[in-house]
């Protein structure tokens, strides 16, 4: 089972639901921070890593000796990441996609690749919780190589639990395909009905069941619910303002741990989760029996 | 002409909502909504539509199955893993890097360009506004935020504006390099948490990074005074000039739900007094006044030009 926690805007609590959800789940659970430009979840799970790897996109490196300055790499390149100027041809890595296609064309093999570093994959586990996350290295532009790296880490045995960067554009659709489910998270306020309505078109255009998590539910308007309810879109979990719920997120404290009733909230988001999964898929991997086993108190 | 960007790293920080008032505050301004990804500032300025363009980004892949002789070859040159066993293109997972349109032994892949969004210059107002639709799941928006803060600029210049102030997205990739280059300075709005101190020493770091003065203001300070205090060391070790605190108001929300800025609804809040002194201290920074010109109309030879 793959649940992205997803939002359009930025900020409305994804990070929250997932490192409780991931919490209240205990072993059973995987987190995969893909939110790379700014991954918080460590800050509310202290993951013990275990391993760290670089990532690399593979960019050209043009033998001089070779080349003939025919120019067909930069020609072939839709990014233009090569340029032939004067005797020289020159690369700008920055601007690669890593496609290979300069390397399939060059008539002299003088191209070979090497790599640039987008970030790193971080691999651990927070008592009994798989942790894997991403960092992108500052500078660099393009997210969702490094996104695509730690899904590809992630342990299919577990529930895996994707935080996803906020919007609507790449790097987020890197963060949802393939999952059986995403989780929206809003608030109920017009830019977090505004933004929420481009990410239920971008589920719909993948093609994933989708669900609402309404946080800071009091404060603001009843639009998103009136917008819930005639999109069809089940309202799994409200989460109220709450200045002690806000001071401890502040301080990097989970919610299940400050406020412990909240434990068996999220158990409970989790189980509405897998019902409305497994309705709609023939095979199920986890049932809801199971899921509550998995749930009992972590130790303190 | 100068630019302000307001930034934040962490989303939901309040950059819009500063954005907005700041915009109500500012004399003779432009505004640009860099975030295109999910742009909200129009939700506050009511802008008027007068000028609308396409955004056309790059190519997709389009497999002719009329054509197509099921030889495998794009598949296996794929490096996104865009096309299915049966020769289709998943629209999704194609970068849009044409090696297999190049490399088709039939030639049987067209690669048509795609409009990924569109783009306004509207009336609002507080003054003219550049703003933009990213497309669902579409790439290049640092093209768009590249494109709409090019428009912006160009406009201020011919209208004689001599301030831009653009509300930029969240993060530090590619919407967010797009849209710092080249700004006068930078606005970081951050909240006092273990997140926003996280996410604000990376975009201190891209900042550097790209030679941008960053100025830090602290939203909500007193949910976390400690943290605040943290926060706005560390911010002046990065020699990032501090531009003051806004307590948590939910006067905030409720000037949004009416769709006005926070100067606009009919409340008076100490957060008012806060967000002004803000925008006093701004205006009047040193990273906003290269040379210490505070007021570029008052120079008779810039004002001629």
């Amino acid at each position: 089972m793959i649940i992205s926690i997803a939002s359009g805007k930025g900020g409305t609590g994804k990070t929250t639901v997932t490192t409780n959800l991931a919490a209240a789940l205990n072993g059973r659970a995987e987190l995969l921070d893909c939110d790379v430009e700014e991954p918080n979840a460590h800050l509310f799970l202290h993951p013990v890593i275990a391993r760290e790897e670089t990532v690399a996109i593979p960019v050209p490196l043009v033998d001089e000796s070779r080349c003939t300055l025919c120019k067909k790499c930069a020609a072939i390149c839709r990014f233009n990441a090569l340029a032939v100027v004067g005797r020289q041809v020159l690369v700008f890595p920055e601007l690669c996609h890593g496609c290979g296609g300069c390397l399939l064309i060059c008539p002299e093999d003088a191209i070979t690749e090497t790599g640039r570093e987008v970030g790193a994959i971080r691999l651990g586990r927070s008592g009994a919780v798989g942790f894997i996350d991403g960092r992108l290295r500052v500078g660099e532009a393009m997210s969702p190589p490094l996104i695509k790296r730690v899904r590809a880490a992630a342990d299919p045995e577990r529930i895996t639990l994707i935080d996803a960067p906020p919007g609507t554009s790449c790097p987020v659709i890197a963060a949802m395909h393939g999952a059986d489910f995403v989780v929206l998270v809003t608030e109920p306020t017009p830019f977090g009905l505004h933004d929420l309505k481009l990410a239920v078109e971008a589920v719909r255009l993948l093609g994933i069941p989708a669900g609402l998590v309404v946080n800071r539910a009091d404060l603001g308007d009843d639009a998103v619910f009136r917008y819930a309810e005639s999109e069809d879109l089940p309202l799994l979990l409200a989460i109220p303002f709450d200045r002690h719920i806000a001071e401890a997120y502040s301080r990097g404290q989970l919610i299940v741990d400050a406020l412990p009733d909240w434990r068996q909230r999220f158990v409970e988001l989790y189980q509405q989760i897998d019902t409305i999964v497994c309705r709609n898929t023939t095979t199920c991997a986890n049932s809801s029996s199971s899921a509550a086993k998995a749930a009992p108190a972590r130790p303190a | 002409m100068r630019e302000l960007v307001i930034v934040s790293g962490k989303g939901g920080t309040g950059k819009t909502s500063l954005t907005a008032a700041f915009a109500s505050l500012a004399k003779n301004s432009v505004l640009c909504d860099a975030d295109v990804d999910a742009a909200d500032l129009h939700l506050l300025m009511a802008p008027q539509v007068v000028q609308r363009a396409d955004f056309m980004g790059g190519s997709k892949a389009l497999i002719n199955p009329d054509l197509c002789t099921g030889c495998g070859t794009c598949r296996t040159l794929c490096r996104f893993d865009a096309i299915s066993e049966r020769f289709a293109v998943d629209p999704i997972r194609c970068e849009g890097c044409g090696v297999c349109v190049d490399f088709c032994p039939a030639a049987a892949i067209d690669f048509p360009v795609q409009r990924c969004g569109e783009w306004f210059v509207s009336a609002t107002r507080f003054g003219p506004m550049v703003h933009a639709r990213l497309g669902i799941a579409e790439e290049n928006s640092g093209k768009l935020v590249s494109l709409v803060r090019r428009q912006a600029r160009q406009l201020a210049e011919e209208q004689g504006h001599d301030l831009l102030i653009t509300d930029g997205p969240p993060g530090i990739g590619c919407p967010v390099i797009a849209a710092i280059g080249g700004a006068t300075a930078l606005a970081v709005v951050v909240e006092p948490t273990v997140s926003g101190r996280h996410d604000l020493e990376r975009v201190l770091d891209l900042a550097a990074h790209f030679r941008v003065p960053a100025m830090v203001c602290v939203n909500k300070y007193d949910l976390n005074l400690d943290m605040t205090e943290a926060i706005e060391a560390m911010a002046t070790r990065r020699n990032a000039a501090l531009l003051g605190r806004v307590p948590f108001d939910p006067v905030f929300t409720r000037a949004m739900v009416a769709g006005t800025t926070l100067f606009e609804f009919g409340e008076t809040t100490p957060a008012h007094r806060c967000v002004r002194d803000i925008w006093d201290t701004l205006a009047a920074s040193p990273a906003m006044n290269a040379l210490g010109i505070v007021d570029l109309k008052a120079v008779p030879h810039l004002n001629k030009a």
